[in-house]
């Protein structure tokens, strides 16, 4: 059967795309080294327009309204251009009521385009520029630790990486959140207190990694100014031990954030990069998988959410849970020495 | 492909869903079809795999496990029609994965064609992401930037009666179509006008180029008092197959398997539920819901017109968290027995949404689980009772009209431990008024024959014929006006044998009469004058009703209508307890 795959590795190596949703400007090179929030790619769209009825300004009808009009489609206009020339019993000029590029001239209309926003491609990951799309975009290549979470607030940002606690299960509070920590990517088991959220705020720490979050904070996570990504789940719960003992080794290391909200039909989920120097290419991560023993395994639902194990077994046909329910089961040793049974639905492999 | 019986005897359906994709075979067995057997395997169409074939494959595969043939050959491509006794003669497929569709709604007035265009969206995996009609304060250029910004996939555009406005319907479509002239080509929407058929022409001259695919259905409102929905709905179900063909790989040839009749999930629930309307009373309905992934569906149909709703917001996977926008989580607590904290429904619906796969492995959070399906369901069906037509008869406003069968789907429901607990969920959720056979669809066949009625139609006649089906109850639920703890009903059951056994149910109470499958019976009801059992209050059959028997018998929910449970906590939850138990826990 296959399997769901979550990435917690030490080392990998990925190339990711990444592209404007229109042509552009390209504003990298080859071989270039890139942090996080290097923009790599400007472009602009028109995020604001303004449609002329100069026909019905004049009372005319569209076809008659068309020579009288005296601008010229991909001509830049300031306010207060004349648009259409006053003649005979039409004898008021229209002017421009705003400055503005004329993008169709059409059936006694005009259409401009008055306000563009301008779109800023970010690396998103640290990385070596490795091929330019023309117009469009760059891949990057990235070496180093990935650990993928499963919500993230939207934001991103970078910083050095501080464990505040020594175990995987304790929770952060408004008091631990000092001076210096200001500036760091911050990393706790769990949290339940929106006054660590906002202290953290204030303080302009640079990002938080937690193993589980209250779904009561998400609005307030939401609103921050910093990303914060949730590598487990939702209430109180430990952070999972394969991911607390590589963040815990890569502490004080610049860590990367990448935060964007978990898509399950594009495949976009919550990121964590530490990017590494090693001389040789390490194995990109591999995305897919079926069950089968010896995998490493995190369980996504009660008993034991969140916890990590060793898939021993995949059970034949159907078993039925303590629930009632009947399902495909794997037998699952967890850390703790504990042997259980588990729907085969409710495990993800960890790799 | 071969058509006629003769020729054509084997039919594969598979539905790609957003969690699991189901194989379902058909073949004839001494001279019927018959439901042989199916397969199941997670769907890959969402990431990593992105190609819904991998998904497709498996499950065919594990149909060729379960049954010996072979329907695959050695490059995973679907033998068809049948060769050397390898493959099927027939192939069908439905779909609903993937995220909700982008929409943006286009009509003249708020209370008739917008609101008909609205009833229309629902009828597909739809998230309206923007409505612009004559009342709306915006001007032309805003209605512009609000496309250029959304970029939604589909936009349906209704508007005008059939030689009435144009003048107001060519602004529209103006605006609609300097919007799409800006958007880059590969971001252009698809486009449905349903509108004034005096402009079709105009609109398919000016629109054809700028849109990613244009399709022109019948107005959906012909005449400012005239709803006509059913040649819109089609379109819109074919338009939306085109959407999610230019979005995800392995559709095309899921689509060149099925000969070109690729279609919708709902939509094929939906065509089902009114075929089984045919051969209800008048008045009466057929309800089908399906309490999927991807979205809540309820289709009801009454002599055969069909209302359905897709509702993605009530669904039972990754937009479960969305379900607070229609519910409290008080009203999500109160259908659960234990004493389990606002915070854990609250971690429970957001981690199912992460994982809308997994599964309650423990009691509590089947319960948990249970009361989120009671609710995502409740919400979905009193959306679309709302729309239920007017010749649908109701013991009283407000209240579910009589439905003559009920017929549910969705594994939360149909694969729950006990019939006791998925019955429940129904009864809770829907609350039927009246006599009711309440119908399990076990292994996902609704959709399977709503595709395969486009192919083979007397397969789906054959099949609902059959005992395919596991009718779970024969309800009777009263609506009274009498007060709790009196008696409001008497039954008397009649065996086919001329044994009989006698009841008297109160107001407040929930009540088994043994009739199980095989067994067959006349059912005489007596109910006091002001209790009604869908015929009027004290009004009964005087000849009694047969009854075929079901897994539970007959049930008689009398806790009456609307169900009011108890506000003191203790009581509540006894009688939870007390209800669940009555049903064999």
């Amino acid at each position: 059967m296959l399997a769901p795959v979550t990435h917690i590795l030490p080392l990998t190596t990925f190339r990711r795309e990444r592209l404007l949703p229109v042509p552009g400007r390209i504003n990298v090179r080859l071989e270039q080294k890139v942090n996080p929030l290097d923009v790599l790619a400007v472009t602009s769209i028109a995020s604001e327009h303004l449609l002329l009825d100069v026909a019905g300004m004049l009372g005319l009808r569209s076809d008659a309204a068309r020579d009288l009009i005296h601008v010229y489609v991909g001509e830049t206009i300031p306010k207060g251009r004349v648009i259409t020339k006053g003649v005979g019993r039409f004898h008021h000029d229209i002017q421009a009521p705003c400055s503005g590029r004329v993008i169709i001239v059409e059936a006694g209309k005009i259409l401009m385009e008055v306000s563009e926003d301008t779109i800023e491609l970010q690396a998103g990951i640290p990385g070596i520029v490795t091929r330019v799309v023309s117009n469009r975009g760059v891949e990057i290549k990235f070496k180093g630790a990935l650990i993928q979470g499963i919500w993230g607030n939207g934001r991103m940002d970078f910083g050095l990486m501080i464990p505040m606690h020594f175990l995987p299960g304790e929770s952060l509070i408004p008091r631990q959140l000092v001076g210096s920590l200001r500036g760091s990517v911050l990393m706790a088991g769990t949290c339940s207190d929106p006054a660590a959220l906002q202290a953290a705020n204030d303080l302009l720490v640079r990002g938080i990694i937690l193993g589980s979050m209250s779904p009561v904070l998400i609005p307030l996570a939401c609103r921050v100014n910093y990303p914060i990504i949730v590598l487990d789940g939702f209430g109180k719960r430990p952070m999972n031990n394969t991911a607390f003992k590589l963040l815990t080794a890569n502490a004080r290391r610049e860590t990367t954030l990448n935060a964007e909200p978990f898509d399950r039909h594009t495949g976009v989920r919550p990121e964590i990069y530490v990017p590494l120097t090693v001389p040789l290419e390490p194995p990109p991560p591999i995305d897919v998988e079926s069950f089968a023993p010896d995998q490493t395994i995190r369980l996504t639902r009660a008993p034991h959410a969140g916890e990590v194990g060793t898939l021993v077994s995949l059970r034949p046909g159907l078993v039925t849970m303590p629930s009632g329910l009947r399902v495909a089961a794997a037998e699952v040793r967890l850390d703790s020495g504990e042997q259980i049974l588990l729907p085969l639905a409710n495990l993800e492999v960890l790799r | 492909m071969p058509e006629s019986l003769i020729d054509a005897e084997s039919l594969l359906a598979v539905d790609v869903g957003t969690v699991t994709t189901c194989a379902t075979l058909f073949d004839v067995v001494e001279g019927h079809y018959r439901f042989i057997s199916s397969g199941h395997a997670p769907s890959t169409a969402a990431a990593p795999h992105k190609d819904l074939r991998e998904g497709v494959s498996q499950a065919i595969e594990n149909l060729q496990i379960v049954t010996g043939r072979t329907f695959l050959d050695e490059a995973r491509r679907l033998i068809v029609p049948t060769n050397a006794g390898m493959g099927v003669d027939i192939f069908a497929a439905t779909f609903s994965a993937g995220p909700p569709i982008r929409t943006v709604l286009v009509g003249l007035k708020e209370d008739f064609s917008l609101a008909s265009t609205r009833r229309l969206a629902r009828t597909i995996y739809a998230r309206v992401v923007d409505t612009i009609g004559l009342d709306d304060k915006r001007k032309s250029e805003q209605h512009i930037d609000s496309l250029i910004r959304l970029r939604p996939d589909l936009v349906l555009v209704t508007g005008g009666t059939d030689n009435g406005a144009k003048q107001a319907v060519r602004q529209l479509i103006e605006t609609i179509g300097l919007a799409c002239h800006l958007l880059p080509a590969e971001n252009r929407p698809a486009l449905l006008f349903a509108g004034n058929m005096n402009l079709a022409d105009e609109i398919k001259t000016s629109l054809q180029p700028l849109t990613l695919s244009l399709s022109i259905s019948p107005n959906i409102r012909p005449a400012l008092e005239t709803e006509n929905l059913p040649p819109a709905q089609l379109a819109l179900a074919k338009l939306y197959t085109q959407v999610r063909r230019s979005q995800m790989s392995g559709m095309d040839e899921l689509n060149a398997w099925a000969g070109d009749t690729l279609m919708p999930t709902a939509y094929a629930e939906g065509r089902m539920i009114r075929l089984l309307s045919r051969i209800c009373d008048q008045g009466r309905g057929i309800l089908g819901v399906d309490l999927g992934a991807a979205a809540t569906t309820v289709a009801a149909a009454f002599g055969e017109e069909l209302t359905l709703g897709v509702y993605p917001q009530s669904g039972f996977g990754e937009s479960l968290a969305d379900l607070l926008r229609d519910a409290s989580l008080n009203e999500i607590l109160k259908w659960i027995p234990l004493d389990v904290p606002p915070e854990t429904v609250l971690e429970y619906l957001y981690q199912k949404s992460i994982y809308p796969a997994s599964l309650p492995a423990t009691p509590e959070d089947l319960i948990i689980e249970q009361a989120l399906a009671r609710q995502s369901l409740s919400v979905a069906f009193n959306n679309l009772s709302r729309d239920f037509p007017q010749h649908a008869l109701r013991a009283a406003p407000g209240l579910a009209p009589y439905f003559d069968r009920i017929l549910a789907c969705g594994s939360a429901i149909t694969h729950a431990p006990t019939l006791g607990q998925s019955l429940l969920i129904l009864l809770d959720a829907i609350q039927p008024v009246g006599i009711t056979t309440i119908i399990l669809d076990q292994n996902n066949l609704l959709p399977a024959l709503g595709a395969a009625a486009s192919r083979k139609a007397i397969l789906s006649v054959q099949i609902l014929e059959s005992d395919v089906f596991l009718r779970l109850a024969t309800l009777v639920a009263p609506y009274t006006s009498v007060q709790t703890g009196l008696p409001i009903l008497t039954g008397r059951l009649v065996y086919q044998n001329g044994s009989e056994t006698r009841i008297v149910v109160n107001q407040g109470a929930l009540e088994i009469l043994p009739l199980r499958i095989g067994q067959s019976g006349r059912l005489y009801l007596q109910p006091s004058r002001q209790t009604d059992i869908g015929l009027g209050p004290g009004i009964t059959h005087n000849d009694g009703l047969p009854v075929l028997g079901t897994e539970l018998g007959v049930v008689f929910d009398a806790r009456g209508r609307p169900l009011r449970l108890p506000e003191e906590t203790t009581r509540r939850r006894e009688n939870l307890e007390k209800w669940l138990h009555t049903l064999g826990g």
